[in-house]
């Protein structure tokens, strides 16, 4: 689903440029549960956003369901996000004057789904975190476990292949950190890729695998 | 995204109502300035419909010339040569004038403060008495309120007859005495009233007019021994001729006829309706302008407003749009958004300032109708055009408004707005 060989990246922060990637090599074949370790300061965070096409790379390739993603115009970006990927972040970015529901359906609306169908598809999404009640409540009447299943379920709506998930219990106790997991873990046994960037390493032992970062660097894939 | 669908406009109402107060103060300028346009531009229709109306409602294309000294030897004349005018003129100018729809020679006498020169019964008045031509009327307008105007076969018969103002009537006659078929005397000589009129104007000029008696023109030139002479012309000019046309050829052809010097500038008096509402139009279109400009330069500091406004909520609203793009949102979709936004927030303060300035604009009017105010300021009121052309000003500088805060938002990259 996802291969990356010799991608870098660098950053220019005033005069110096700083290489964050400094040729990462790695895969995920469809329907894999991976986690993605290191230190910060690692290269994870720009990694995640590399496989998220939110922003360029430098130099190597990056294959995204057998498709090259070199030289993607913001368009194109736009598009392959909609119909590919889904993301869950640590402060959960849920707009704030949006309704739960509304929320979720936001992807669909970008994809031009029809009204209804999108209602019906929210509904069902948050049903399916068991968020139903809370439809129409607005992100800050919501706890931040319950927070981070509405944007699960809106990384859900557009049916993606890959779903990226950037510290997704970062933000939250330990007791809804493993809620939010099992979820992860149930979607990705229904058949959704997923890569998971952490820093924790009891959420990575839930996980598949593990690759780990260091220095713009893979460390380690982990057992396959 | 197509606008007749429900939710870019639910999440617009969204956007707005999240800060209804801030979002009322900014948008606030843009109604100003409209508000502002209507207001001024209505006020200075109602001076133009004041000052026009207070020249009396007479009409537009109208001009009058006269006899006078000459000022300059030509063919073997001398200077100071007095120049009279006779039926052969208008005779002449009828079959030679391209400008013209109609000439009517007039002449008169007594008038404005002169002595009494009209009698019925014992009683007697002082009133302006003239030698009219049927096509007069269309010259100079009256409301005819009983019986008839002069006509061509009272011209023709020199008939004895009389059309008399509403003050004549009074002057002369009780309140119930029968008025048409009477005999009055003017100058001594006989004459059968036979209709009765008031002006359309108003105020000192409508009492001059009603203060005036219509005779035939044949029969006032024969009774009062006024022989060929013509005191002076009416003209009527044609509706696509400019009065300074107009009048010009008249004179050159009257200069030709009576042998006046090209050049000289006396010779002919003239008076020309026609020019002074023409420059009077000139005068007030002028300030239309200028009201429209200043208007629209409020108009332009309220549109700021809008922008300046949209600029915050962008910056505010960065990580939301970056969101938005990392859910899939093209930038088209971010451009429309912000844009969208923008005219949306202008269009509807500004009609709302719209809406406020017709309704101002209506209730002074209907109070000036009601305190009966006949002065030069009166039914202040806007046009379709003005208020569609404002509009679309209005949306056009919204849309300009909307480039920069939009370009800004383009600007926004996923991973900027998700960095935390």
């Amino acid at each position: 689903m996802i291969v990356l060989n010799g991608v870098t990246k660098s950053y220019l922060t005033g005069s110096q440029s700083l290489q964050v990637l400094k040729g990462v090599d790695l895969q995920v074949s469809a329907g894999e549960l991976v986690a993605i370790m290191g230190s910060s300061g690692s290269g994870k965070s720009t990694l995640l956003n590399i496989l998220g096409l939110l922003d360029a790379y430098d130099g190597g390739n990056y294959e995204l369901d057998g498709r090259d993603m070199s030289g993607l115009s913001e368009r194109r970006a736009a598009e392959l996000r909609r119909e590919m990927l889904g993301f869950v972040f640590q402060s959960f970015n849920l707009i704030p004057f949006k309704s739960a529901a509304e929320n979720v359906a936001l992807p669909l609306y970008y994809k031009k789904v029809a009204r209804k169908e999108r209602e019906h598809r929210s509904r069902q999404l948050l049903e399916r975190v068991g968020l139903l009640e809370w439809a129409h409540h607005l992100p800050s009447q919501l706890s931040g476990g319950q927070k981070q299943r509405v944007a699960i379920a809106r990384a859900l709506a557009a049916t993606p292949r890959v779903i990226l998930a950037d510290e997704p219990t970062g933000s939250l106790d330990s007791v809804t950190s493993s809620e939010v997991i099992d979820l992860l873990k149930e979607l990705n046994s229904e058949g959704t890729t997923m890569v998971v960037v952490t820093h924790e390493s009891d959420i990575a032992a839930e996980c598949g695998r593990t690759i780990r970062l260091r220095d713009g660097l893979v460390e380690s894939h982990g057992h396959v | 995204m197509r606008w007749w669908e429900r939710d870019p406009w639910l999440e617009l109402a969204q956007v707005f109502l999240r800060n209804p107060f801030r979002t009322f103060l900014s948008s606030l300028g843009v109604g100003w300035g409209l508000f502002m346009i209507l207001i001024t531009v209505g006020a200075s229709n109602g001076l133009e419909e004041g000052v026009k109306a207070d020249m009396g409602n007479r009409v537009k294309n109208s001009a009058f010339i006269w006899g006078k000294s000459t000022s300059m030897a030509y063919k073997g004349y001398p200077r100071k040569r007095k120049i009279e005018l006779t039926s052969s003129d208008v005779e002449y100018l009828v079959e030679n004038a391209t400008t013209l729809q109609a000439v009517a020679p007039r002449n008169q006498l007594g008038g404005w403060r002169g002595e009494n020169n009209v009698t019925h019964d014992l009683k007697s008045a002082a009133c302006g008495v003239f030698g009219d031509v049927p096509v007069y009327k269309d010259i100079d307008p009256v409301i005819v309120t009983e019986g008839r105007y002069i006509n061509q076969r009272d011209l023709d018969d020199r008939r004895k007859v009389a059309v008399i103002g509403t003050r004549v009537r009074q002057s002369l006659f009780s309140r119930d005495e029968e008025v048409l078929g009477s005999h009055i005397q003017i100058q001594g000589v006989n004459f059968t009233v036979v209709g009765v009129f008031k002006s359309q104007q108003t105020g000192e000029d409508a009492e001059e007019s009603e203060n005036s008696i219509f005779t035939p023109y044949t029969t006032f030139n024969r009774a009062f021994h006024m022989g060929d002479k013509v005191g002076w012309l009416s003209l009527l000019i044609k509706e696509d001729v400019r009065g300074d046309t107009a009048v010009a050829e008249v004179l050159r052809l009257l200069k030709a006829q009576k042998s006046v010097h090209p050049e000289d500038p006396r010779g002919f008096g003239e008076w020309s309706m026609a020019e002074i509402h023409e420059e009077m139009s000139t005068v007030f279109r002028a300030f239309r302008w200028v009201s429209f400009v200043f208007g629209g330069l409020a108009l332009f500091a309220g549109v700021i407003g809008i922008m300046n406004i949209m600029l915050i909520t962008v910056k505010e609203r960065t990580r939301e749009l970056g969101v938005r793009r990392a859910l899939g949102a093209t930038p088209a979709n971010i451009v429309v958004q912000i844009m969208m936004e923008t005219l949306t927030l202008t269009i509807l303060a500004g009609l709302i300032g719209g809406i406020f300035g017709v309704f101002a604009l209506d209730t002074l009017d209907s109070f000036l109708v009601s305190a009966e105010d006949n002065g030069i300021f009166r039914h202040p009121h806007i046009t379709l055009d003005v208020l569609l052309n404002a509009l679309m000003t209005m949306t056009i500088l919204g849309a300009l408004a909307g480039v920069l805060p939009a370009l800004r938002a383009l600007r926004i990259q996923p991973v900027d707005a998700l960095r935390t």
